[in-house]
């Protein structure tokens, strides 16, 4: 493993919405969870009977109580961890987390924050909230969800204050208006459902924002795909992907040690040199260029994996 | 072992530092091998054996009251310690780190006792005792990140993270080999390092950022540099340059031992929890060629790192004027003999 795990207690469990379940974690008797950094997120090791999922999950707003909080939408279609989390893990539960890590940070030279999220791509929000409250920095949140049902997190934030706007159904938010006018040094933040993603960077570039200054969370679950096999050239094991399974999920569970953060296809962190192919790659991460991605040497094996008869990696 | 402090050992004008037969042995010598050439040399940060200045993140020696004196009379300059708005979180990791760092591994010197945001703070060598309120810097005589430097070894910039590079955006900088925070505050990782010869090209700096941008909390790293200085002088800053630019031309063949000093920076790097940036800490050692051939394996390799030096290198590190006599001085001592592989005293 890449990360020192941190035991924690599940010390509550509470169904927030019909999808998502909000689950604290409590540090272990005598331990102290570290301080994070709004954004961050930590990966929960879940061990079911037949396999283990590290998933990652952003962390919210609760640095006081000295507990973390995460919320989970359930994936019914899903490979397993957002259904083993909502069905098997209930109160006094052990598990293991990673340190927290951040990919999705506030810029502090930004002279106002605007956060746009949807349904549970409101967790790192509340931690952002959290740090802006009661700051010099402007700030304003548009969220999005798909009915009162689901408006759980938006009724808590409403209620604490601020420049909360709350819209059911995405048809509410008009991003050119949001984006226009605002002062020069403002950065977006989104997280969210893919669409929501490229439809805030699609409006800010048409604003004339620069890229720099727009900002994006999307943890790319790893796709379930076909099956194929790998040969790992350093430690000359061959290694079944199944379906269900990330190729680094794969790695790591024959006992190979392969370097990773986010999970997610985001960080970079587990790029791997793909040293012989037969058949095409299926790249799913957001950190490759599409150059690399056509010339078919590199892979990120969190999310992406292969549709081939014969793939090496350096590994 | 209880630390002997030398409060009165000093850096400039009378240079009367000198380090004893335990600090020299302690040296963090920084070649394994007999060349050099720049690598991405960077290993975790963690504990090393005991006694050596890897034993503990943040290493107190029998400098610490002396450099700490050095350091206030330096700080009666404009620029040395900069930190800009934003950095105001950050300020407040690094205090916390140090003070951690130094009441868990140094009890005997440094207490912290910690209720709630309230914090209590005594250090002994320095006859310093606060109260204060973590979060509010009006509650600290200085700014927290020139407070808490003020009482620490080496150097300390506090790098931002934003648009996929690192800022140096705050610093405490009294003992640098060259180079100015004053100039260097608010550039990004490349800039900084532009005037470094030959990394560039061999994409050393690109892969060193790629890494750091990862670097994760609780993982510190750290890594070995070095030059050579005349004069134990701590504070060789471009700012100072008219104080000891001309001492390079004072080296001689008869006070090449005395005058000469390898000069090694154990360079450590932490992420900070709450405001996600980094703090690099420079922590700067000394040793003169006399007491550094006390180790007749270090006398050897020294001679033959310098001897095969590239030039660009040479010319980088200012030892144009002096290598040729340091090396007529270190000659005397390298027999030919073989060099055990690695850095320790065999």
């Amino acid at each position: 493993m890449s990360h020192a795990a941190i035991p924690v207690e599940v010390s509550a469990v509470e169904q927030v919405t019909p999808l998502i379940k909000q689950f604290t974690l409590a540090p272990v008797a005598g331990e102290e969870l570290p301080p994070f950094s709004a954004g961050s997120h930590v990966i929960v090791v879940l061990r079911r009977k037949d396999r283990t999922f590290r998933n990652p999950y952003s962390l919210m707003g609760s640095r006081d109580r000295g507990c973390y909080r995460i919320a989970v939408r359930r994936h019914d279609d899903g490979r397993g961890g957002s259904l083993y989390l909502h069905e098997q893990v209930r109160g006094g539960m052990r598990l293991e987390i990673s340190p927290p890590v951040n990919l999705f940070p506030l810029d502090r030279m930004a002279r106002k924050h605007i956060l746009v999220a949807g349904g549970v791509g409101i967790t790192p929000m509340t931690a952002m909230i959290d740090d802006l409250l009661g700051g010099q920095v402007p700030w304003e949140l548009h969220y999005v969800v798909r009915g009162p049902e689901h408006d759980h997190f938006g009724r808590q934030l409403l209620e604490r204050g601020g420049p909360v706007h709350l819209y059911y159904g995405s048809a509410g938010l008009d991003l050119a208006r949001v984006l226009a006018g605002q002062p020069l040094g403002t950065h977006v933040y989104t997280c969210g459902p893919a669409g929501m993603i490229a439809a805030v960077a699609r409006a800010a570039r048409a604003a004339g924002w620069a890229d720099s200054h727009i900002h994006h969370e999307e943890f790319a679950a790893p796709p379930i795909g076909h099956a194929f096999d790998v040969h790992l050239a350093r430690s000359n094991l061959t290694v079944h992907v199944p379906p269900e399974w990330s190729l680094l999920e794969a790695i790591e569970a024959v006992g190979v040690r392969a370097p990773y953060l986010c999970r997610g296809g985001v960080c970079g962190e587990c790029e791997t040199d793909v040293l012989d192919l037969e058949g095409e790659l299926v790249h799913n991460d957001h950190w490759l260029s599409a150059e690399q991605k056509a010339g078919g040497r590199k892979i990120m094996p969190c999310v992406s994996r292969a549709r081939c008869t014969r793939l090496v990696l350096d590994r | 072992m209880p630390i002997v402090f030398k409060p009165e050992e000093t850096f400039r004008d009378d240079f009367t530092f000198r380090n004893s037969p335990e600090a020299i042995h302690r040296f963090p010598f920084p070649f394994a091998e007999d060349s050099f050439m720049y690598s991405v040399n960077i290993e975790p940060h963690a504990a090393g054996p005991k006694g050596s200045c890897f034993e503990f993140p943040i290493d107190i020696d029998e400098h610490y009251v002396a450099e700490c004196r050095e350091r206030a009379i330096c700080l009666k300059e404009p620029g040395r310690y900069l930190a800009l708005p934003h950095m105001m979180p950050a300020q407040w990791d690094v205090l916390e780190l140090i003070m951690t760092c130094l009441a868990r591994d140094y009890p005997e010197y440094f207490g912290l006792r910690r209720e709630g945001t309230r914090w209590h703070w005594v250090n002994r060598p320095l006859g310093i005792e606060d109260i204060f309120t973590f979060g509010d810097p009006a509650t600290l005589p200085y700014e927290p990140l020139e407070y808490v430097t003020r009482q620490a070894p080496g150097d300390w910039c506090v790098l931002d993270q934003r648009d996929g590079t690192l800022w140096m955006d705050a610093g405490m900088v009294t003992t640098q080999a060259d180079w100015s925070l004053d100039f260097d505050l608010g550039m990004n990782f490349i800039e900084w390092h532009g005037p470094v010869p030959l990394a560039h090209e061999i994409g050393v700096f690109d892969r060193a950022l790629k890494f750091l941008l990862n670097l994760r909390a609780g993982r510190p790293v750290r890594r070995l540099n070095w030059t050579m200085t005349v004069h134990p002088r701590l504070d060789t800053s471009p700012e100072q340059y008219p104080q000891w630019g001309r001492d390079r031309s004072m080296v001689t063949p008869e006070n090449a031992g005395d005058l000469a000093h390898l000069r090694v920076e154990l360079q450590a790097l932490w992420r900070l929890p709450r405001s996600y940036a980094i703090v690099f800490s420079i922590r700067c050692y000394l040793i003169s060629l006399r007491e550094l051939v006390t180790v007749s394996k270090w006398a050897r390799r020294l001679h033959r790192v310098l001897k095969g030096l590239h030039p660009e290198l040479v010319a980088y590190k200012g030892l144009t004027r002096y290598r040729d006599t340091v090396l007529a001085w270190l000659s005397k001592y390298d027999d030919g003999a073989p060099t055990m592989p690695g850095a320790l005293p065999e």
